[in-house]
C-alpha cells in the first residue's frame, strides 16, 4: 500500500506543481554548480560524468520511491496521473533518443524532404485523441491487447495484438539502448559495451520496482531535462547571432542566408549543382507520393504503438485522456518545431564556412573534435589530421585544395551534439546536451519495456496460463519478464546488430498494419466482429511484413516476381539483367558471392511496388486489413448483442469501466 | 439533465469527421501547394516550408486543444459526462 507521503500517494499527487517546480529549480542549480566548477577548471570528462551519473540517480531515486504492491499501480499508475503530467510523461515516452540527437541533422540533410518526420511524428496524435484514446480508457484495460481480447472475443485476437506488439516493438527498445551507449561513450570515452550495461541499470532501477507508476515520474523529470537541454543551446544561440531569444522565428533568416549561399556555392564550384539539395526545395529526395505516403504511415504508426497508447490508460478520468493527448502533442511540438531551427543554423554555419573558401589545413575545432569519433568526414576520410584529409582530396581530380560540399559527410548525429560547441558555449552546455539525449532515450526505453513486459506477464501469463495467479506472483511475473527483456535488448544492443537497427523505421509500419484497422474500428464500427478482426490483422499485417522483408531481403526475387508493379526505369532494369547474367556467369566462390552482392543491392533500389519505399509498407498493410476487415465482417454473422451493448458503452464516458480486474483495482471516475 | 444517448453519438461522430477532414488538410492537402506558396516570403521563411516546419504542427496542437473542449461539451449537453 502506497502510504500518503510517497510518490504517487495523495500528498505528492496534491503538490505536483510544487515538486516539478523545485525539481527543475535544482537541475537549473546544478547546471549552474557544473559551470562554476568548469570556470574552476574542473576538466570537462569530470563534468560529463556528473551530468551523465547525477541524472541517473535521480531517475532512478524516483523509480525506487515509487515501488508499489499493487497491480492497478504497476500497470496503469493508480490511473491518477493528471493530464498535463501525464502529457509530459507521453512527450519523454515518445521522443526517442534519435529523435533528439538525429532529427535536425536529418532535417538539414534532407532540408525540406525531412520536414515529413516531423510532420508524421506529431500528427498522429490527432488520430489518437479523436479515434483512439478516451474509448480504451473507458474500457479500462491494463494492456492494449486487453482490447483485441474483449472485442473480439478471445486468446486469438489478443494473442495475435502481442505479436504485432512484441514484433514492433522490440527493435525500437533495442535501438533505444543503443543510443543510449553511443552517447555514453562518445561523452565519456566509456567503452560502449560498458555504457549499454549502465544504460541497463538505470532502466530498471527506473522501471522494475514501481512498474508504470515509477516510469510516469521518471518520464515526467525526463521530460525536463530533455527539453531544456533541447532548447537552450539553440536559444543562446539565437541570442547570440540575431539578438532575439527565439530561434523558432529567427531562423526564417537563416533560411534565407543559405538560399543566397546555395547559389553563391555553386557559382564558385564550391558544391555541384547536380548534388545539392536546395534547402526549401521540396521532393529532392522523396518524389512526392513517397513524401506523403511516409507522413501517412508515421502518423498511423504513431496511433498503434502500444508504448503510446498506454499512457493514455493512467489518466483519473476520460475527459483527461482526451486533454492529456493535447498536452502531449503540446509538448512533443515543443522539440519538433524547434528540430528545423538547429538544422537551419548549422547549414548556414557550414555554407558561410565552405562559400568564403576554408583551406583544408584550415577546417574549424569542431570537425576534429567529430572527425575522431568518425561523425565528419571530409573526401571520404575521418578528420583527424590535416594532412590526411589534404592527402585524401589531392586524389581526387580538379580538387581545388579548399572544403567544398560535396567533400563533406556528416553524420545526422552531430548537429544537436556539435551546436554548443560551434557557438562557442561553454562544456556544461555540451555535457547538458549529453544528459538530454540519455533522458531522451532512457524515458522510450522504459515505456517500450514495459509494454514488452506486460504483455508477456499480463496478457500471456496471467489472461492465458494462470488466471488465478495471485497478485503477488502476477507482480513477480511481470518483474521477472522485464528484467529478461531489458537484458536480452540491452545484450541485442550490445552486439551493435546493424539489421535490427535499420529496421527500427519499420515499427511504425507494422504497428499501423497490424493494429490500427481493428482496433479503430472495434470502436467505429459495430458490425465488425471476430473473424473479420482476426484475419485483417493477420493479412494486414502480413502484407506489411512481406513487402518490408522482400524489398529489403529477398529484392532480387521480389524485383523479378514484380516487375510488372514496380516503376524502375529501362535503364535500371537493363542494369539488373546485367549484373543478374554476371552473377550466373560468375565462378563459384568469391566472385560469385560478390557478383551476388552488387545484384542485391542494385535490386534493392528498384524492387517495389508503384515505387513505394520500404519505409512506408504500410500504406499497402493498412488497406488490405481495412478491406479484410469489412468483406470478412459483412460475410459472417454480426457480434453478439452482449459485444454491441459492449461498445455502446464504450463510446459513453458516463458509467462504469468495461472491464474489472479481480485484483481490486479501485474504479476511478 | 436528460440523457440523449443516440444524439451523443451522432454529434461525436461528426465531430470525428471535422477533426479528420483538418487533419487531412494539414497533413496532406495543404503540402500539395508548397512551391506556390513558396513564392510567399514571411519574417525570411517561404511559406509552404513554414507550413510543413511550423504551421501544421501549430494547427494540430491548437485543433487537439478545441477538440477536448468541443468533446466535453457535447458529453455535457447530451448528459453523459463523467460526474
Amino acid at each position: 500500500m502506497s502510504s500518503k507521503t510517497t510518490i504517487g500517494g495523495s500528498s505528492f499527487l496534491d503538490n505536483l506543481g510544487k515538486i516539478y517546480m523545485l525539481y527543475t529549480g535544482g537541475f537549473f542549480g546544478f547546471v549552474a554548480i557544473l559551470a562554476v566548477l568548469e570556470q574552476m577548471g574542473v576538466p570537462n570528462k569530470w563534468i560529463g560524468y556528473g551530468f551523465v551519473f547525477l541524472t541517473i540517480a535521480v531517475y532512478a531515486l524516483i523509480g525506487v520511491l515509487s515501488r508499489t504492491q499493487e497491480v492497478g499501480e504497476y500497470y496503469v499508475a493508480g490511473r491518477t496521473v493528471p493530464s498535463f503530467y501525464n502529457g509530459m510523461a507521453t512527450g519523454a515516452d515518445w521522443m526517442s533518443g534519435a529523435s533528439f540527437v538525429g532529427m535536425a541533422g536529418t532535417l538539414m540533410l534532407l532540408g525540406y524532404d525531412g520536414l515529413a518526420f516531423v510532420l508524421g511524428w506529431t500528427g498522429g496524435y490527432v488520430l489518437v485523441a479523436v479515434l483512439i484514446a478516451p474509448f480504451l480508457r473507458k474500457f479500462g484495460a491494463f494492456t492494449v491487447p486487453d482490447f483485441f481480447s474483449e472485442r473480439y472475443g478471445g486468446h486469438f485476437a489478443r494473442f495475435l495484438a502481442v505479436l504485432v506488439l512484441i514484433s514492433c516493438s522490440f527493435t525500437y527498445v533495442v535501438a533505444q539502448i543503443y543510443a543510449t551507449g553511443l552517447i555514453a561513450s562518445r561523452f565519456l570515452d566509456m567503452d560502449f559495451t560498458v555504457a549499454v550495461y549502465v544504460g541497463l541499470v538505470g532502466i530498471l532501477l527506473c522501471s522494475m520496482l514501481g512498474g508504470m507508476k515509477a516510469v510516469t515520474w521518471t518520464q515526467v523529470a525526463q521530460y525536463i531535462v530533455l527539453i531544456v537541454a533541447y532548447l537552450l543551446p539553440v536559444i543562446i544561440l539565437s541570442a547570440k547571432k540575431y539578438g532575439i531569444p527565439v530561434p523558432q522565428l529567427t531562423y526564417g533568416q537563416a533560411i534565407a542566408d543559405i538560399t543566397a549561399l546555395e547559389q553563391s556555392m555553386v557559382a564558385k564550384g564550391l558544391a555541384d549543382a547536380k548534388t545539392l539539395k536546395p534547402h526549401i526545395k521540396p521532393f529532392t529526395t522523396y518524389d512526392p507520393l513517397n513524401f506523403f505516403a511516409l507522413i501517412f504511415c508515421l502518423m498511423v504508426g504513431t496511433a498503434s504503438l502500444p508504448h503510446i497508447l498506454m499512457r493514455y490508460f493512467t489518466t483519473p478520468t476520460i475527459r483527461e485522456a482526451r486533454s492529456s493527448v493535447a498536452w502531449s502533442l503540446f509538448f512533443i511540438f515543443l522539440l519538433y518545431f524547434t528540430a528545423p531551427a538547429y538544422a537551419a543554423f548549422s547549414k548556414l554555419e557550414v555554407f558561410t564556412l565552405i562559400d568564403k573558401g576554408t583551406k583544408l589545413a584550415d577546417l574549424p575545432a569542431w570537425m576534429y573534435t567529430y572527425g575522431k569519433i568518425g561523425l565528419v568526414k571530409v573526401c571520404g576520410v575521418d578528420v583527424k589530421a590535416a594532412q590526411d584529409v589534404i592527402a585524401a582530396c589531392g586524389k581526387i581530380a580538379n580538387h581545388p585544395g579548399v572544403l567544398r560540399w560535396q567533400d563533406l559527410n556528416i553524420n545526422t548525429d552531430t548537429i544537436v551534439l556539435s551546436t554548443p560547441e560551434i557557438a562557442g558555449m561553454p562544456y556544461v552546455i555540451a555535457g547538458l546536451v549529453a544528459a538530454g539525449g540519455l533522458a531522451a532515450a532512457l524515458s522510450t526505453a522504459d515505456g517500450l519495456l514495459l509494454a514488452i513486459s506486460n504483455a508477456l506477464s499480463h496478457d500471456i501469463y496471467y489472461k492465458m496460463i494462470d488466471p488465478d495467479a495471485p497478485t503477488s506472483r502476477r507482480l513477480i511475473v511481470s518483474r521477472i519478464f522485464l528484467v529478461l527483456v531489458a537484458i536480452a535488448a540491452a545484450y541485442t544492443a550490445s552486439t551493435k546488430p546493424a539489421d535490427i537497427l535499420s529496421m527500427v523505421a519499420w515499427a511504425f509500419s507494422l504497428a499501423a498494419a497490424g493494429i490500427f484497422p481493428a482496433l479503430v474500428l472495434g470502436v467505429w464500427w459495430k458490425r465488425a466482429n471476430t473473424p473479420g478482426a482476426v484475419l485483417g490483422m493477420i493479412l494486414g499485417f502480413a502484407t506489411c511484413a512481406y513487402y518490408l522483408v522482400g524489398t529489403r531481403y529477398f529484392a532480387v526475387s521480389f524485383h523479378e516476381m514484380w516487375s510488372w508493379l514496380g516503376t524502375a526505369s529501362p535503364a535500371a532494369t537493363a542494369k539488373f539483367a546485367e549484373l543478374k547474367a554476371a552473377w550466373v556467369a560468375a565462378a563459384p566462390g568469391a566472385a560469385k558471392d560478390a557478383a551476388w552482392l552488387a545484384l542485391d543491392k542494385h535490386a534493392q533500389t528498384i524492387a517495389s511496388w508503384w515505387g513505394v519505399r520500404n519505409i512506408s509498407a504500410a500504406l499497402f498493410g493498412l488497406p488490405v486489413g481495412f478491406l479484410t476487415i469489412f468483406i470478412v465482417s459483412l460475410l459472417t454473422p454480426a457480434p453478439s448483442k452482449a459485444v454491441q451493448d459492449m461498445v455502446d458503452a464504450t463510446r459513453l464516458p458516463s458509467g462504469d469501466l468495461i472491464m474489472k480486474d479481480k485484483a481490486g483495482m479501485t474504479q476511478v471516475h | 439533465m436528460k440523457v440523449n444517448i443516440e444524439r451523443h453519438w451522432s454529434r461525436t461522430s461528426t465531430l470525428m469527421w471535422v477533426m479528420m477532414i483538418l487533419w487531412a488538410f494539414f497533413s496532406f492537402f495543404i503540402h500539395m501547394f508548397v512551391d506556390t506558396l513558396n513564392t510567399i516570403k514571411i519574417l525570411g521563411f517561404p511559406l509552404g516550408y513554414y507550413m510543413a516546419a511550423q504551421g501544421s504542427l501549430i494547427a494540430f496542437v491548437v485543433m487537439l486543444f478545441i477538440f477536448s473542449w468541443k468533446q466535453e461539451s457535447i458529453d455535457r449537453e447530451e448528459g453523459v459526462a463523467e460526474e
